[in-house]
């Protein structure tokens, strides 16, 4: 074999290795955390395990069961760590004699860890997502520990650099240390707050990869459907909670339109310009699936009700089929749980649909008092609109105005500059 | 990315023999594994080819033509579709599946891989509202 042979066959070996840690890492993980009671350090093994994989497997060839190899491999360090320390105190040879006493136990470790795997996977995504962290923090720590993402493909995705993401999930984990934050499974009322912050952390990596403005498209991308494995593999893990599946629901339905937001010349299509036809009929699927499974479960949260109004667009054949009724009622709702002047803006929106123009210009200037809205272009956008609707042109200009002037998404900013000249008078446009 | 996993018929899937339940039971593990790992998105059986039919064209001319077909290793007895982010992944878990014998086909689904910002009020409202309760903390 040549070299150049040989090279490309380690290459390909490696990113076989790459794509067995991208299914084992989370579990791999997960279970070390468990043994060790640190997740900082049970990450450390697993990424020495996998080191090792990289030396080894090239030579030796893939082992028949790589996950119990990279299990295997990750504990003899962990023994090796421990024993090497000269002072170890009683809780550390304790958890050393735990660990060998599972080798020994089991036949197969692999084998034996497989049924506590869910819910040490919940409590590795619980303890990533735990609230002595920062958000910044969560999120990268969720795409290392559950995603199976290398510091280089996070700062890729969000833009930073590798030192930055690096020196993030560093303090990120020493600050669990330091905490001393149990690798429990939160219960009772704890365990809500704990979920809420689990889905709110899958749903900004849903957002930024769905609202990217900058960046390279097609990594960002991969944000959302990285999220959409999160979310999918805790249906799985904690499927019982339904705004787990409400959320999963959100998210499957907004990325079948992933495809249609966007023109050949790379123009932003709106929702309702949409070519229905392009819409994923499998992601819509799923979603719908996945808000029946929320709906039976309970009364909707705030992401099965998002989930709802997204799902009366996808169950709409074109937009003037659309239930605005419908949507109205489920704004209402969300606008009981998560009050809010943008859920306001919204619900005029989907008034203005349901029963005119009129009717939703009302909510609009009770909302143009409120100090958070001032200077959000899409309330001057949503007001323009309903004004020239009502024929109230040189308003509608004004606003429109506003709105371009407050973007900071530059085609909009030319689409709301058309809208608002489309709305000058004709007398006026002879003489300019 | 996407792939559909073919699976490949074979005599006894041609003649409408059922699986074991020994492999209703592996097949069944192994489908929850790929659901739980985030990468099933959808996957079915299908009946034998004795059931089904084609449709030749021919210019403006259409031939309906029955089954069974006779070419067994080129007909399909089921697929998958799996999200993954290579198609080393694909292979991985295909690796994984619980096949005595015969061939299982990956193939990569096409995709439109450039997508927009274009943002309905709704859709922003969404990330307004996560970004107003991230800055709260």
């Amino acid at each position: 074999m040549s070299d150049a042979a040989a090279a490309s066959g380690t290459e390909a070996v490696h990113r076989t290795i790459n794509a067995i840690w991208r299914i084992e890492s989370a579990k791999l993980i997960a279970g070390l955390a468990r043994l060790v009671r640190d997740v900082g350090l049970a990450e450390d093994l697993a990424q020495d395990a996998f080191v090792a994989a990289l030396e080894q497997w090239p030579a030796s060839g893939i082992p028949a069961n790589p996950g119990g190899w990279l299990m295997a491999a990750a504990k003899h360090r962990a023994i090796d760590q421990i024993r090497r320390r000269e002072n170890f105190d009683r809780k550390q040879s304790q958890i050393a004699g735990e660990i060998e006493h599972a080798r020994g136990a089991g036949a197969d470790i692999h084998e034996s860890l497989d049924d506590d795997v869910g819910d040490d996977l919940l409590r590795l995504i619980f303890t990533a997502c735990h609230p002595v962290l920062s958000t910044d923090a969560r999120v990268a720590l969720t795409l290392r520990l559950l995603g199976g993402l290398t510091t280089g493909e996070i700062a890729r995705a969000y833009l930073a650099s590798e030192a930055t993401i690096a020196q993030r999930i560093v303090r990120a984990k020493r600050t669990l240390t330091e905490a001393r934050v149990e690798f429990e499974l939160p219960r009772g009322e704890q365990r809500d707050a704990r979920l809420a912050s689990v889905l709110e952390v899958i749903y900004l990596i849903f957002n930024e990869g769905y609202s990217a403005t900058e960046g390279d498209r097609l990594i960002r991308q991969e944000l959302c459907d990285e999220a959409l494995r999160l979310g999918r593999i805790l249906t799985g893990i904690a499927p019982g909670e339904p705004e787990v599946h409400g959320l999963v629901a959100l998210m499957e339905i907004q990325a079948s339109r992933l495809r249609a937001r966007v023109g050949p010349t790379g123009e932003a299509i709106l929702l309702l310009d949409q070519d229905r036809g392009r819409w994923d009929r499998l992601l819509i699927n799923r979603g719908l699936a996945a808000l029946d499974r929320a709906a039976s479960l309970g009364p909707l949260g705030p992401y099965a009700l998002q989930a709802a109004i997204t799902a009366c667009h996808a169950r709409a054949a074109t937009a003037a089929d659309t239930d605005w009724e419908r949507i109205v009622a489920l704004y209402d709702a969300l606008a009981q749980l998560t009050p809010s002047p943008v859920v306001e803006l919204n619900r005029a929106v989907a008034i203005a649909m349901a029963f005119g123009p009129a009717a939703g210009l009302e909510i609009v200037e009770e909302l143009s008092g409120e100090r958070a809205l001032e200077r959000y272009h899409l309330l001057h956008s949503v007001r323009g609109d309903l004004l020239e609707k009502l024929g109230r042109h040189e308003e509608a200009r004004t606003a429109f105005e506003a709105a371009a002037s407050l973007t900071r998404n530059e085609r909009e900013r030319d689409l709301l500059a058309l809208r608002a000249r489309a709305n000058v008078s004709p007398s006026l446009r002879m003489t300019s | 990315m996407r792939f559909m996993v073919i699976v490949k018929a074979s005599p006894d899937s041609e003649k409408g023999v059922m699986p074991t339940t020994q492999m209703l039971a592996d097949m069944g593990k192994y489908n929850e594994e790929l659901v739980k790992a985030g990468v099933m998105l959808a996957g079915e059986g299908l009946h034998p080819s004795s059931k089904g039919a084609r449709v030749r064209f021919e210019g403006k001319k259409r031939t309906v033509i029955d089954g069974p077909f006779s070419e067994t290793k080129e007909l399909i007895a089921g697929f998958w579709i799996w999200q993954v982010k290579s198609r080393e992944e694909a292979m991985e878990w295909l690796k994984r599946a619980p096949f005595q014998e015969g061939e299982v086909e990956l193939r990569q689904v096409f995709e439109t891989e450039d997508f927009g910002d274009a943002m309905t009020p709704e859709l922003r409202e969404q990330e307004d509202r996560i970004r107003a309760q991230t800055e709260k903390r």
